[in-house]
């Protein structure tokens, strides 16, 4: 086995797309060779019959890039049962986010049927399109429209059909309530005899045409309602499958023997011990070695066993507490000076600060799952990731098959947060699988999840900025090492302008994480903002509406400050608390909060009150959203004052719930959200823009309450 | 050594002969395929994996399959009344309180055990007795906004 990954490869740097330098796979290798191949597929092929050869076509073709290569064939994208029941495919995965209730009712929309009509296949890679990566808050502006335009040109053909058979104008046919109707409203011609109609078959295999209508945002009926996820109720009785709950006929359950520290490599191990157990696999190639057993307990029992025979070697890392000097040290090509010598020289004051972001993990409550199967040479693996394609090419590549022998099926999952956009454990259960013989579902335990996932990474942030006498800003440079580009670039009137993202050498795996780097840049800038308000002497809100013309970003905020009564509440002082505002935007959406926060008698921060306004264009699903934006701030709330990866010697020191300290019902603060309606602006996503203010109002608060500057996350003013 | 457990899992008698160490989570899923309750974290830490037992909300990944002995479980597929579902989990669908529901069953069934204990609960005691379940989602304000209709319903069906 290789890995191609390398603990001290920096990764590459790219500027346009900040997501793909991000995801970092482990790189699993097992060099296998091919095996036979007979191709079985579960009960869903009935669903695309039409549309197999277009979908032979997508599977040539490979996928998993950043964006996904769509649907080529309307076949490829929709279905329409001789029952009427119309099937739509995508790519895209739900993790709580809510796409598959937003995807219907795209769907529907256009088709002019009830969303319980459409029945939505997600992320099966032999059934639905490389619809891309679901990360970047992209289902909504890119994938709802491309579902849309399907939907709208199936309806069109209906329309054509209709008129056809009932000998009229196209012009007089309406679609209503999933029925084409004439003009007199008294011959109808439904879906199901669309789909009865050989004829079609020909169209449907053609491209997907873009020359139809789409319904205009004060048309909807179905989009810009608070639709429930379609299976919300298979959630609430427990019928729902997550990845780990798959079971497949004599499956196993495996597990991975792990180093003791970050960076440790297996110099050898016993496994006679372990193979020598009752019903007991054992995989091993290099430095893999895993088990798998006829329950989870037996096969920890077995890897316990190995972890008492294995030797390791092991690696010098920097500690945590060196982390940030660490990262400046290893800045590819230096810490950049600032290049705005003449407008430092010549202002009335110039501000320097530094800020650091520590690392953080996603821990979605589902920890990373799959269940692999083999027949005949053709692996079919369920997994939770964000990446389905990707995940794919992944096996393909460790295995070294071709795609077509791989199919990935992503049952909606326990969450990601940017966290599973790779398949690690995918590979694992596949090599497992294949030593047992068996199929072998791998779910990682919390400690893993903590430890061998990829983190958020952290930041260490440089920030110089000029102001005249007027206190205006001249020049600013701002300087993000290590964590990425992500709302790196100010939306402030600053002058001379230059920010830039320089990576370093991260010891610790890292990947995305919602909103990437924008947790950091804008939590540094943020703060910062309110530094040169408080050095210009001008109200902090004052100060960013004197330098900010984007009207969205300053309809947000003015609209949080007017909501919050921050010009009157600036005034009061308070003996335990503060407020702090922020704002920003990233992804096509606009956000700004109001915090107050409250110290107790152990100088320990809380936030009491968050009061944010959003705006991310046309809504399409108004509770959806609220539940987004809700969820984003409390998550936020974690890495603002507690959550931080502590490690010394590669060892995980917060590798549970109990020194991870994620937010939980005590926390949730008086919350009051804005969500800003703009149907004229084409709708964006909202997963992670609403996360970005809640840092850094709470910092500027703590300003505010004590007059200390607290320029790291976690905020804490007291030791840990 | 192996041990005979016999237990009553939603009202049917049962019958496991495995280690007596073993979880009770991991003997739900793999050996009764009940796999609505999850594993979270395997230390008790985010109840993500409660059930009840003899009517009281246990983390089954800290409970041995012997503690189990002889006691009633109740899980998230025993709650339901047929196609009626039980009114926590009306409640909890009608507000459409959760984003990825990996936490729902064992917050339902948190809820369960809460509303025999306090029928009316406040905010206050919410937060104090389901503190323990972690969402990563952070649906808490839906969670809380379902807990009080929960309680409402219950309080209904009960007049």
């Amino acid at each position: 086995m290789k890995t191609n990954s390398e603990l001290h490869e920096p990764l590459a740097a790219t500027d346009e797309i900040d997501y793909n330098e991000l995801i970092e796979p482990v790189g699993y290798d097992f060099g296998l060779s091919r095996r036979s191949f007979v191709q079985i597929l579960g009960a869903g092929l009935l669903l695309v019959v039409a549309s197999a050869p277009a979908l032979a076509q997508e599977r040539r073709r490979g996928g998993g890039d950043f964006f996904g290569r769509g649907a080529r064939t309307l076949s490829a994208r929709l279905h329409i049962g001789k029952d009427g029941i119309i099937t739509v495919m995508t790519g895209k995965v739900e993790a709580g986010q809510g796409a598959r209730a937003e995807l219907t009712q795209a769907a529907a929309e256009e088709l002019r049927v009830a969303p319980g009509q459409v029945q939505l296949v997600m992320s099966d890679t032999a059934l639905a399109p490389d619809d891309g990566i679901t990360a970047g808050s992209g289902s909504t502006p890119r994938t709802v429209p491309v579902i849309r335009q399907a939907a709208a040109a199936a309806r069109e053909l209906l329309v054509d059909f209709a008129a056809k058979q009932l000998g009229v104008e196209r012009g007089s046919i309406s679609v209503r309530d999933s029925k084409a109707t004439d003009a007199a409203g008294k011959r109808v011609v439904s879906y199901a005899d669309l789909a009865a109609n050989e004829e079609v078959t020909k169209d449907f295999a053609q491209p997907i045409s873009s020359d139809v209508t789409l319904t205009a945002v004060k048309e909807w009926k179905v989009m810009g309602t608070s639709l429930i996820r379609p299976n919300a109720r298979e959630v609430v009785t427990g019928a729902h499958k997550y990845p780990s709950d798959i079971i497949r006929p004599g499956m196993l359950y495996g597990k991975i023997l792990r180093a003791p520290a970050i960076g440790a490599k297996l110099v050898s191990v016993d496994v006679s011990v372990a193979k020598a157990m009752k019903d007991v696999a054992v995989a091993q190639s290099d430095g893999f070695v895993g088990v798998a057993g006829p329950t989870s307990f037996q096969a920890e029992d077995a890897s316990d066993a190995l972890s008492k025979t294995a030797k390791w070697d092991s690696v010098t890392l920097p500690s945590s507490k060196e982390l940030f000097d660490y990262l400046k040290q290893y800045a590819e090509g230096g810490v950049p000076a600032n290049p705005f010598a003449d407008e430092i020289a010549k202002a009335a004051k110039v501000v320097r600060q530094n800020y650091n972001v520590a690392y953080a993990q996603h821990a979605p409550l589902e920890p990373r799952a799959a269940v692999a199967e083999w027949n005949d040479g053709l692996l079919t693996v369920w997994t939770g990731t964000q990446n389905p394609f990707g995940v794919r090419r992944e096996l393909a590549g460790a295995f070294h098959l071709s795609e077509e022998r791989v199919h990935v099926i992503v049952p909606d999952f326990g969450a990601g947060f940017g966290g599973k956009h790779t398949g690690e454990v995918a590979v694992e259960a596949a090599r497992l699988a294949q030593a047992a013989g068996k199929p072998v579902s791998l779910r990682w335990t919390r400690e893993e999840e903590f430890t061998w996932a990829y983190f958020r990474p952290a930041a260490a942030i440089e920030i110089e900025a000029s102001l005249d006498a007027d206190g205006k800003l001249t020049s600013w440079h701002f300087i993000n090492i290590n964590s990425g580009n992500a709302a790196v670039d100010t939306p402030y009137r600053v002058g001379s302008d230059r920010s830039r993202y320089v990576p370093s050498k991260p010891f610790l795996r890292h990947g995305s994480y919602r909103g990437l780097a924008a947790t950091a840049n804008n939590f540094a800038r943020e703060c910062f903002m309110d530094e040169l308000a408080a050095a210009a002497g001008a109200d902090p809100l004052d100060f960013r509406l004197a330098h900010l013309e984007n009207p969205r970003l300053r309809a947000v905020l003015e609209t949080v400050a007017e909501k919050f009564g921050w010009k009157e509440r600036v005034k009061k002082k308070s003996s335990n608390g503060g407020i702090g505002l922020a704002c920003g935007t990233e992804k096509g959406s606009y956000v700004a909060a109001c915090v107050e926060i409250e110290l107790d008698a152990k100088n320990q921060i809380r936030a009491r009150h968050v009061c944010e306004a959003f705006e991310c264009g046309a809504i399409v699903n108004p509770d959806n959203l609220l539940k987004q934006v809700q969820g984003a701030i409390l998550m936020g709330l974690g890495p603002a004052l507690r959550e931080e990866v502590r490690f010394e010697n590669g060892e995980i020191q917060t590798a549970s719930f109990r020194t991870y300290p994620v937010p939980r019902y005590e926390d949730v603060p008086e919350l009051d959200i804005h969500l800003v309606n703009r149907p004229d602006i084409p709708s964006a996503g909202a997963g992670e823009t609403p996360i970005m203010c809640v840092a850094p109002a709470i910092a500027n608060a703590v300003f505010q309450a004590t007059g200390k500057r607290v320029r790291e996350m976690p905020i804490r003013l007291s030791a840990v | 050594m192996d041990a005979t457990i016999t237990f009553t899992v939603n009202g049917k008698s049962r019958t496991v002969i495995t280690d007596p160490q073993r979880p009770l989570l991991d003997v739900l899923r793999e050996d009764l395929q009940l796999t609505g309750t999850k594993y979270g974290c395997g230390e008790g830490q985010c109840r993500a994996c409660t059930v009840l037992m003899n009517g009281k909300s246990v983390a089954s990944c800290i409970t041995p399959i012997s503690d189990a002995d002889k006691q009633t479980i109740l899980t998230i597929e025993g709650i339901a009344n047929g196609d009626k579902l039980h009114p926590v989990q009306q409640a909890f669908l009608e507000e459409g309180a959760f984003q990825c529901g990996y936490c729902t069953a064992g917050m339902i069934m948190g809820t369960v055990a809460l509303l025999k204990e306090i029928p009316k609960p406040t905010d206050a005691d919410i937060v104090s007795k389901m503190n323990r379940h972690i969402c990563r989602c952070c649906s808490y304000p839906k969670y809380l906004r379902a807990i009080h209709r929960a309680a409402e319903q219950t309080r209904k069906e009960a007049a």
